[in-house]
């Protein structure tokens, strides 16, 4: 391939010409240092080129390389654990071979460890056997908690003529070949896939059970499917990445995918110390062994933030084929479309709203229509699910903006925060009035089975209350509680311990950071139950709200310590704990 | 770098034009982009500037001093063949600098140990260490609820007239973390500001015996917006030699990051770039972020650079773009407060809209006391109340509400001027910090406080009559 040559150089954006031939997203390696960038323009036999690191110090005239192959990612073993910069450079390593503390330009490392043996047992049934892509021809214990599928890489089909016996390989080993009509094929443990492009499956599914992420709030009133979609917007402060990190270490994904998308260096680290040190209360194995990080941090080149949500997603969709429940969280959307106008700025485009591209509509589109729930290919036939949840960071909180905008069309949960729930320490400062779930239906089947039959109308009456209490505190905030019924009074009473007792839930408080199921039932069913009580006693005019208020302020305030005092394994105690409750309404009312 | 360096470099005569802080250098072959130029005057005066766009052999220079009274016949343009470079090494501490670097203190020039790149490099995430080392500043309502620790960038959010220059003072003076001798080096950077606050500083580090351990970046109100820029960054070039080269725990303070955004949007409009947000440019939240993300802890290394950034809010607006942009990068800000200020409250902490969110890492047991997240939510969480029932008072009057609501009336009150409340020289302990607040919190009823575990209530909680 011939080598262009560099004309312009305007922070990440360099041109460069003579580059006919060059493919649009092809991968180049830009100057002496080699510097890594992507092609996203191309006119007559120039090329505009996006430069995932720092172009500080490049020349026109220095040489630019062609790859001949777009922006890809390496798939295989050694994708858990492991931290990465947006183009899948391995950080750990970097540092290693720089002895740097800070991230330098030009370092080339492969992704995956090449010495590194896996013990791969192989499917020697299949030899002699038509296989094709997605075909499992082995696998290898990645982690103590997943088992890596060997698949047959996409585009590949025939015989398969041989494969190696059980032991220890490297990735680089060729551990099975295959005879096609072309001609034969080595396989490997790895393969490489175009970031931007799906990978292909071979039907998709609509999504069934609740990804549960022991967030009471999430789980029983705005539930998500595992293979759905999830935004969560909020101004700074307001708890975007305390609730993923939530999700990252408590739902019940097999595989979790963090993409850190220009955010804070120091929420990449807490992830990086923290989940070593935390069990997955799934499989009592240390959280960081289903983990995959990615990380572009806001100080590192914007070029690479915009392509690691794609790097991510292919990951994740790598181990969906696998047939596993993979939870891709990325921190946060509003930088990578940041990245999208930056980028789209520089080459001139017209932009279109708060100068966005006018393409960002159709790009959130196709990144969360990479979600799903899926029946992969090959044999043997397996299911497995790709959950996107994107926290979205709208200037000065503000809803309205494009990013917020777009996102609400193409995600069916919405995890609306409030600034003014978390200026008063009610976290999660989810907004109960503007969040909403599309999946309450799917998922309530799961839990009538698996948990109680009557929860979908538990989580009904909740709602009501709260709904009935926003609109009874706006007219307490005009005329004071005198006017109001005792039914009234009751409702603001017992929207109290909803939300001081169930809503409310203290992410970093040992037992109450994660919520079984089993819990989050049990505590709305008594809160509800105690709601019934109260109203039988006010209806049969046996006593007055404030009464009870009075006597039952020491009950209740248990009932609402409940969260964090009573640990999931003894859920039970809920109930005992409503028992003695509603026998005490029950003396009151009768005397 | 010094002038000397420059000779023998390429220098170009040929000028196609000027626009705000830019020139237009024709003929310049091979110039880098990002590299460092000296344009001479036709009258022998030098400036620096910096290649922000190469095109073939046409450069674009943004001119550090501004372009003013640079003419596009008989001016020199030497590229210089690097990046802008700061010498660094520990004696700069106890002088005072220019945004370049250069000594303003009639001292003598500084003798580089090393050379930086001012605009430093993205620290590896994964070299990072979690920052967690209880930071003392005896002011209550940063130590009780919004606890600064070592490594952490938390910026001030204040309003024009409110007194954040004395608060960064005090927090500077008194800002320890227990059990070690060694206090912090700073590194002050005067970023755009009145000539009398630059002053202010500059004394009261001289009074508290300081000055030894500091140094002061000044660009002041009339510089041109190009030193503005640099300003953090050169300043912050020092913190980093001084924190990773020298084991130093560095408390950084950049103010006012107001003057350094405006600089940002001037140069922004004069390159015609489309603006974003009130005419802010779309990349100033990654802009800033290499300002703010030059603050943290690196493993196996003994230092630390803690950031405290100062900025003013235009119209105490929180959503207005600079403390936008500043909070969704930091972690967590101080919101200072016009009703507290006037009701002669100091420090009027905004303590509902202010947020550390490195606090729960270094507190508890062993680093501050066992009750003190406990103590952080319930104070969090009764004054946001006592905030609502001030709103029921207002519409049927006090008399009117519940005992209960009464109380927490109450609560607020001493909340606010025995919690909130202290003298700019009183240092309190985190122990005095936390048995005020017990004490306040003690005027609420005990089945109120629902944030806080028995077993803390039970030895804490102040009974009536007790
Ligand atoms: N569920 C929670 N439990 C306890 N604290 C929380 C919770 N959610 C948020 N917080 C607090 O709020 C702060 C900001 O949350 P964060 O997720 O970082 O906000 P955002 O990402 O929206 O800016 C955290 O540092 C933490 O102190
Ligand atoms: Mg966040």
């Amino acid at each position: 391939m011939s080598v262009g040559r560099v004309i312009r150089i305007s922070g990440p954006l360099v041109v460069a010409e003579n580059m006919l031939g060059a493919l649009m997203y092809e991968m180049v390696e830009v100057g002496e240092d080699r510097l890594i960038g992507e092609i996203n323009r191309i006119d007559g036999d120039k090329a505009y080129i996006q430069v995932y690191e720092s172009t500080s110090g490049l020349r026109p005239g220095e040489p630019v390389y062609r790859t001949g192959t777009p922006l890809s990612v390496e798939l295989g073993p050694g994708l858990l654990t492991q931290i990465f910069d947006g183009i899948q450079r391995p950080l750990p390593i970097i540092a290693g071979l720089t002895n740097s503390i800070f991230v330098k330009r030009g370092v080339k490392t492969s992704s995956l460890p090449r010495e590194k043996k896996w013990y791969f047992k192989p499917r020697k049934e299949l030899v002699g056997q038509k296989v094709s892509e997605g075909t499992i021809i082995g696998e290898v214990a990645e982690t103590s908690i997943i088992t890596h599928k060997v698949m047959v890489p996409p585009g590949i089909r025939g015989t398969l003529k041989s494969i190696v016996s059980e032991g220890e390989y490297t990735i680089d080993d060729v551990i099975a070949e295959v005879d096609g009509e072309t001609g034969r094929t080595e396989v490997k443990m790895y393969h490489r896939w175009p970031a931007r492009f799906p990978r292909p499956f071979h039907e998709k599914l609509e999504p069934t059970e609740p990804l549960i992420t022991g967030v009471r709030i999430l789980d029983t009133l705005f539930p998500l499917a595992k293979g759905g979609t999830a935004a969560i917007p909020g101004p700074f402060g307001s708890g975007k990445t305390v609730t993923l990190h939530s999700l990252a270490k408590w739902s019940d994904a097999n595989v979790v995918v963090y993409v850190g998308c220009g955010e804070r260096g120091n929420e990449m680290t807490e992830v990086l110390e923290k989940f070593p040190e935390y069990t997955d209360p799934w499989t009592g194995k240390p959280l960081m062994e289903r983990t995959i990080l990615i990380a572009n941090t806001s100080n590192m080149p914007v070029a690479a933030r915009e392509a690691s949500i794609y790097v991510g997603i292919t990951m994740a969709e790598y181990y969906r084929d696998m047939g596993y429940n993979v939870l891709l969280v990325a921190d946060s959307t509003s930088r990578w479309a940041e990245a999208l106008r930056e980028i789209g700025g520089r080459l001139g485009e017209m932009p279109a709203e708060e100068g966005f591209p006018s393409y960002l509509a159709s790009r959130i589109a196709e990144f969360y229509e990479r979600a799903g729930r899926v029946i992969a290919k090959g044999d043997p036939s397996r299911v497995g699910s790709v959950t996107v949840v994107g926290a979205v960071s709208p200037p000065g909180g503000d809803f309205t903006e494009p990013v917020v905008m777009h996102t609400r069309r193409f995600i069916k949960v919405f995890w609306a925060l409030d600034a003014s729930l978390a200026y008063s320490r009610h976290y999660p400062a989810i907004n109960w009035l503007m969040s909403y779930s599309g999946y309450i239906d799917t998922v309530s089947q799961w839990w009538s089975e698996k948990v109680g039959k009557d929860w979908l109308k538990l989580r009904e009456k909740a709602m009501n209350i709260l709904l009935r209490e926003d609109s009874l505190r706006e007219i307490v905030r005009l005329m004071g509680t005198e006017g109001l019924s005792e039914q009234d009074k009751a409702v603001l009473l017992i929207a109290k311990i909803i939300k001081d007792g169930f809503l409310k839930q203290h992410a970093y408080d040992k037992i109450d950071a994660f919520s079984a199921p089993r819990k989050q039932y049990l505590l709305l069913k008594a809160i509800i139950n105690i709601y019934q009580k109260i109203l039988e006693i006010i209806n049969a005019g046996k006593a007055t709200v404030a009464i009870i208020e009075e006597e039952m302020q020491p009950l209740f305030s248990e009932l609402i310590r409940a969260r964090y005092t009573i640990p999931n394994e003894q859920a039970e105690l809920i109930q005992k704990l409503e028992d003695k409750i509603i026998d005490r309404l029950a003396f009151i009312a009768a005397r | 770098m010094s002038y000397a360096e420059s000779l023998g470099k390429k220098i170009v005569t040929s000028l196609t034009g000027i626009k705000g802080p830019l020139i237009f250098v024709k003929g310049a072959s091979g110039v880098a982009f990002d590299e460092v130029v000296e344009i001479e005057l036709y009258n022998g005066e030098k400036r620096r500037g910096r290649v922000l766009e190469v095109f073939r052999d046409l450069a674009v220079v943004q001119v550090f001093e501004g372009t003013t009274g640079i003419s596009l016949t008989g001016t020199k343009v030497r590229f210089l063949g690097k990046t802008f470079e700061l010498p660094v090494s520990e004696s700069m501490l106890g002088r005072i600098f220019n945004a370049l670097g250069e000594p303003v203190d009639g001292g003598p020039p500084v003798v580089g140990e090393e050379w930086r790149d001012v605009n430093g490099e993205p620290l590896n995430p994964a070299v990072r260490a979690y920052p967690n080392d209880f930071i003392q500043t005896g002011i209550s309502a940063i130590d009780g609820m919004n606890t600064l620790v070592r490594g952490q960038k938390l910026p001030i959010f204040s309003g024009s007239g409110l007194p954040h220059n004395m608060l960064a003072a005090q927090i500077a003076k008194q800002a320890t973390v227990r059990g070690e001798a060694e206090g912090f080096a700073v590194v002050f950077a005067a970023i755009g500001i009145k000539f009398e606050e630059a002053v202010f500083f500059k004394k009261f580090f001289e009074k508290t015996g300081a000055l030894s351990r500091t140094a002061m970046f000044f660009t002041l109100a009339n510089d041109p917006p190009m030193l503005r820029l640099l300003t953090p960054r050169t300043a912050l070039t020092l913190a980093e030699y001084l924190a990773y080269e020298r084991d130093m725990h560095v408390l950084a303070i950049l103010t006012d990051m107001s003057n350094y955004a405006e600089a940002l949007r001037e140069i922004s409009a004069a390159r015609e770039e489309v603006p974003g947000r009130q005419g802010y440019p779309g990349y100033m939240y990654s802009d800033l972020a290499t300002i703010y993300e030059r603050a943290g802890r690196v493993r196996n290394k003994k230092g630390s650079i803690t950031q405290m950034p100062i900025l003013t809010m235009p119209n105490d607006d929180i959503t207005h773009p600079i403390p936008d942009l500043t909070g969704y990068i930091t972690e967590g800000q101080i919101v200072l407060d016009r009703r507290l200020y006037n009701m002669g409250i100091y420090p009027p902490i905004n303590v509902l809209m202010s947020l550390s969110r490195l606090m729960k890492e270094g507190i508890g047991p062993g680093k501050t006391r066992e009750d003190h997240a406990n103590v952080s939510d319930q104070l969090y969480a009764a004054y946001s109340k006592a905030q609502e029932v001030r709103g029921l008072a207002m519409i049927i009057g006090e008399e009117s509400l519940t005992s209960r609501d009464k109380r927490y009336l109450r609560f607020a009150e001493a909340f606010e001027t025995r919690f909130l409340n202290q003298g700019v020289n009183e240092n309190r302990s985190i122990e005095k910090t936390l048995d005020i607040a017990w004490e306040v919190l003690s005027l609420l009823p005990e089945e109120e406080l629902t944030s806080i575990k028995p077993e803390y209530i039970t030895k804490y909680y102040k009974k009536k009559g007790a």
